[in-house]
């Protein structure tokens, strides 16, 4: 494609976190109405993305992008197809009306202008990963996307809640997105593809390896976490402490599809094996039924909504392993249809909140004349999530039945689960949508009234997408289900399902599926019972599991922190030592590198006499009854150190030896003759028995390790450098004292500087005195 | 000459190991000290040794003459004596002051960096 449109596609994908910098600032002059400035980010993100609609619908992909890292082969790239495309257009399409509505929920909040940075934030981050191409860059917008949706879930950080959901979303997404990672190399090292272009062409190559398990397994890992499958479900609803605003397009029509979309977009290369058609169905089956069935038990407006997603996405991942191409078909729809609806029910929810003061089903009734707009919103996304003609969810559930059929047990069995999950949301979308409008007025905490313009733009405009997309379906299809089915599918593939019903097998069930339906509607708070005391029985949940999680990892970690950083100094010694011994003779022996055994060595008597001495002054050291004795001997020993330098041709080591060590006793001397300690060892027999082993295997082991060294052949390289060089480039005679002052001049410098700094430390140490507040804690006179 | 420098590194570092595991921190400061000279003495050692000849480059040559001991490492054993002994000095002011603010000489009675019996870190969120 031309080079300006490459230009403005990364425009478009920086745009947002550009956005989410400007944010603060614009709140700061407008207030709440910055929310219609800041819409026009995402507003042209989607006209962007709706300028591919053409060429994408003819059944081309748009690629493009920047090498990023070119030794590693990593690219800044992207890959626009029908999947790609669709969920570019719902984030930024949702996007836009979701700022809107956040302007108004949000009003007056005093930190608006960092609740938009965040949501501009995840857009960014939700329209990276869907549109990316390399792996890596797939990685690091889905973990952004987490990061974006912890901060958002804690964002009202106060309470306690609040910071709870937001830490598990943060925690089980982000360890799904490690097992990601871990799944994306795999296929790498699989296929040798690290971008989605390149695996998708890659045909049969992923399902034939060898590591195919490993792969999916790990990318299940990822998709199921993020997309809250059963039995890992439980932070989706405990991520409705957010605001409304982002439960309606995080936690419902974007970020938690990130998983249906990495299994779509993986389906032509992962799927059509039996693993991938039993695993997918069976956890979206479970997660159908489970969702729905804890939805019912729900009176909070937001949780029955939280719920029900959860048992949405379960019934997409189960429509996407299925492995008909009409079930994929039917996923597709489904997955337009529940962004709109469920966004579009969110925001109601937010609206009844926010002009009620509850959202509490059974503290609701008859608001519907107070809020007309509301209520007409409400209605219509209901009537699409219970799939009713003629909106978009009648089309998505018509292509349900006719995709799963009752062709074996097997697609009974899913038929039967689909229908049972299909009523029950049936029975819940219209609870949260008649309830609390219909029916009986209750008094509210704040009265009932309409909201302003930003608050049912949202959902309004949804409902009525719900409703156009449907009654227009034929453009639809070709410009967004057919192109995206086609891009799941891997193949192309053509949506032509209509509003007007066809009578048939599909027609019957859907039919089912409203009577059901409508009786589970009629039992809602019968069946809300029955489940209370079923979860009361149980008593234990995968959420509670979280906290027991998170209690133990403390316990254990506090537990082994007792242990290893115990507080002793002797014993951290000990272990210490017991492992450099153990680190240096295990390697030694085990490898057969043991030294040989030394010749014997003719030695001059003035230097045995030296080796004795400096034996002897070590020994008084050890043994020593007194301070003066031990201090004195400390100094033989150094001496003795000297003297050996100097025989062995090393007189500026000598000298430095020898005043080093007259000011180590002086100082020592003075020191310690103004403590009042007890020389003597106070160890008890056993402890210096352990002490003395520690301290002769070290010994004897770094004794072996040199004699070990010394006995392969010496690499005189550098030290043939200095001797050549020290006179004829440097005009030194004294190699030594070249070597120090201008070879490694620098080395020097860091000495001198470390000398310096333990001499500044040191005088702070005589400076700071007991008693006074640099040291102590001020006392209250 | 080497393995009898062996021999010996053996039994610097015995004993200051032997030092070091001690309680009294005036022990320990005697162990640091001696555990200097035994790292100085491998380093030493492990550049091979050549009696008395210094490395020196005679005045009218302009390359040693003949067999020298190596500069090498002399040039970082110098280094290393300064360092330590800073190190060493600073210790054991640290020691004294310690002594002072805490009344004892004993490691075990020097818990205020890791109290006895820590509660836990909170459980909540």
């Amino acid at each position: 494609m031309a080079a300006d449109g490459q230009w403005l596609t990364f425009l478009a994908l920086i745009l947002p976190f550009l956005g989410a910098a400007a944010a603060p600032p614009l709140v700061r002059a407008f207030g709440h109405n910055a929310a219609w400035i800041l819409a026009l980010v995402p507003a042209f993100l989607f006209y962007h993305f709706a300028g591919f609609l053409g060429i994408i619908a003819g059944g081309q992909a748009v690629s493009g992008g920047y090498r990023w890292i070119e030794s590693l082969s990593v690219d800044f790239s992207w890959y626009l197809d029908g999947l790609s495309l669709t969920f570019a257009l719902l984030i930024s399409g949702i996007g836009t009306l979701i700022v809107l509505y956040s302007g108004g929920y949000l009003k007056d909040h005093p930190h608006l202008g960092r609740f938009f940075s965040f949501i501009l934030m995840f857009m960014g981050a939700m329209q990276g990963l869907v549109v990316a191409d390399s792996f890596l860059m797939l990685f690091v917008f889905w973990e952004l996307t987490s990061i974006a949706s912890f901060l958002l879930i804690g964002f009202d950080h106060r309470r306690e809640a609040a910071r709870r959901a937001a830490l598990q979303a943060l925690i089980v997404t982000g360890a799904g997105g490690l097992a990601l990672l871990a799944g994306l190399l795999v296929i790498t090292l699989a296929t040798g593809a690290n971008s989605l272009s390149a695996l998708l062409q890659s045909g049969d190559a992923l399902r034939q390896a060898p590591l195919y398990l490993t792969a999916l397994l790990l990318v299940l890992g990822g998709a199921f976490t993020k997309s809250a499958q059963f039995p890992l479900h439980f932070w989706l609803p405990n991520a409705m402490e957010a605001p409304t605003p982002v439960s309606a397009y995080l936690h419902s029509a974007t970020m938690v599809k990130a998983g249906v979309y990495l299994l779509m977009r993986l389906n032509p290369v992962m799927g059509d094996t039996v693993l991938w058609e039993t695993i997918l169905p069976i956890f979206g089956g479970t997660t159908l039924i489970v969702g729905t069935l804890l939805a019912l038990r729900q009176t909070d407006l937001k949780l029955m909504l939280a719920y029900t997603t959860v048992a949405s996405l379960g019934l997409l991942v189960m429509l996407t392993g299925f492995g008909s191409e009409i079930a994929i078909e039917a996923a597709v729809l489904y997955l337009v249809a529940h962004s709109m609806f469920k966004g579009a029910l969110f925001m109601v929810a937010g609206s009844v909140d926010h002009e009620t003061g509850t959202r509490d089903i059974t503290k609701l009734g008859g608001i519907g004349r107070a809020m007309p707009i509301t209520f007409a919103a409400a209605v219509l996304a209901a009537l699409s999530m219970g799939g009713l003609p003629p909106f978009f969810g009648f089309l998505a559930k018509e292509e349900i039945y006719a995709g799963l059929g009752f062709g074996s047990n097997w697609s009974t069995l899913v038929t039967l689960v689909a229908l049972l999950g299909n009523a029950l949301m049936f029975a819940i979308g219209f609870a949260v949508a008649l309830k609390p409008f219909t029916g009986r007025f209750i008094a509210t905490p704040k009265t009932a009234h309409e909201g302003p313009v930003l608050l049912w733009l949202g959902p309004v405009v949804l409902a009525l997408c719900g409703l156009l997309t449907a009654i227009f379906s034929e453009i639809s299809h070709r410009f967004i289900s057919t192109p995206m089915a086609s891009a799941v599918a891997g193949e192309s593939v053509s949506v032509s399902i209509s509003v007007i019903p066809h009578v048939g097998l599909p027609l019957l069930l859907s039919l089912a599926t409203i009577g059901l339906g409508i009786i589970l509607y009629l039992a809602i708070d019968r069946g809300r019972a029955a489940m209370a005391s079923l979860l009361a029985a149980i008593g234990w949940g995968p959420d509670r599991g979280f906290d027991q999680f998170v209690r133990g990892a403390v316990r254990i970690s506090a537990a082994i922190t007792a242990i290893v950083q115990n507080g002793r100094l002797d014993i951290y010694m000990t272990v210490t030592f017991i492992f450099l011994a153990a680190a240096l003779l295990v390697p030694m022996i085990g490898f057969g590198e043991l030294p040989e055994m030394p010749a014997f060595v003719a030695m001059h008597f003035y230097e045995a006499t030296i080796l004795v001495i400096a034996i002897i002054g070590l020994a008084a050291v050890v043994y020593a009854r007194d301070r003066l004795t031990a201090i004195v001997s400390l100094g033989i020993q150094g001496f003795a150190v000297a003297l050996l330098f100097m025989l062995l041709g090393a007189p500026d080591l000598s000298f430095t030896q020898f005043m080093v060590e007259t000011l180590s006793v002086v100082i020592l001397a003075l020191v310690m003759t103004r403590l009042r300690l007890s020389p003597a060892d106070h160890r008890p027999l056993g402890q210096k028995t352990l002490d003395f082993s520690v301290a002769s295997l070290c010994g004897a082991a770094l004794g072996l390790l040199l004699l070990r060294i010394t006995q392969v052949p010496f690499d005189p390289v550098l030290s043939e450098f200095f001797a050549a060089n020290s006179r004829v480039i440097a005009h030194g005679r004294n190699i030594v004292n070249v070597i120090i002052v201008d070879f490694r001049g620098l080395d020097t410098l860091g000495e001198i500087a470390v000398v310096m700094i333990a001499g500044l430390a040191i005088l702070a140490l005589v400076r700071i005195r007991a008693g006074r507040p640099a040291d102590k804690p001020v006392k209250e006179a | 000459m080497e393995p009898i420098l062996a021999l010996t590194v053996a039994i610097f570092f015995s004993v200051s190991i032997y030092l070091m595991l001690s309680k009294h921190i005036i022990r320990i400061l005697l162990g640091v000290s001696i555990f200097g000279n035994a790292v100085n003495l491998t380093i030493f050692t492990s550049g091979r040794v050549v009696r008395e000849i210094p490395p020196i480059i005679p005045l009218d040559l302009s390359v040693p003459d003949g067999i020298t001991a190596n500069p090498l490492p002399q040039a970082l054993i110098l280094t290393a004596i300064v360092i330590s002994f800073s190190f060493f000095a600073f210790l054991l002011v640290l020691a004294f002051r310690t002594y002072q603010e805490l009344g004892t000489d004993d490691t075990d009675g020097m818990r205020v960096a890791e109290p006895k019996g820590e509660e836990l870190p909170p459980l909540g969120y």
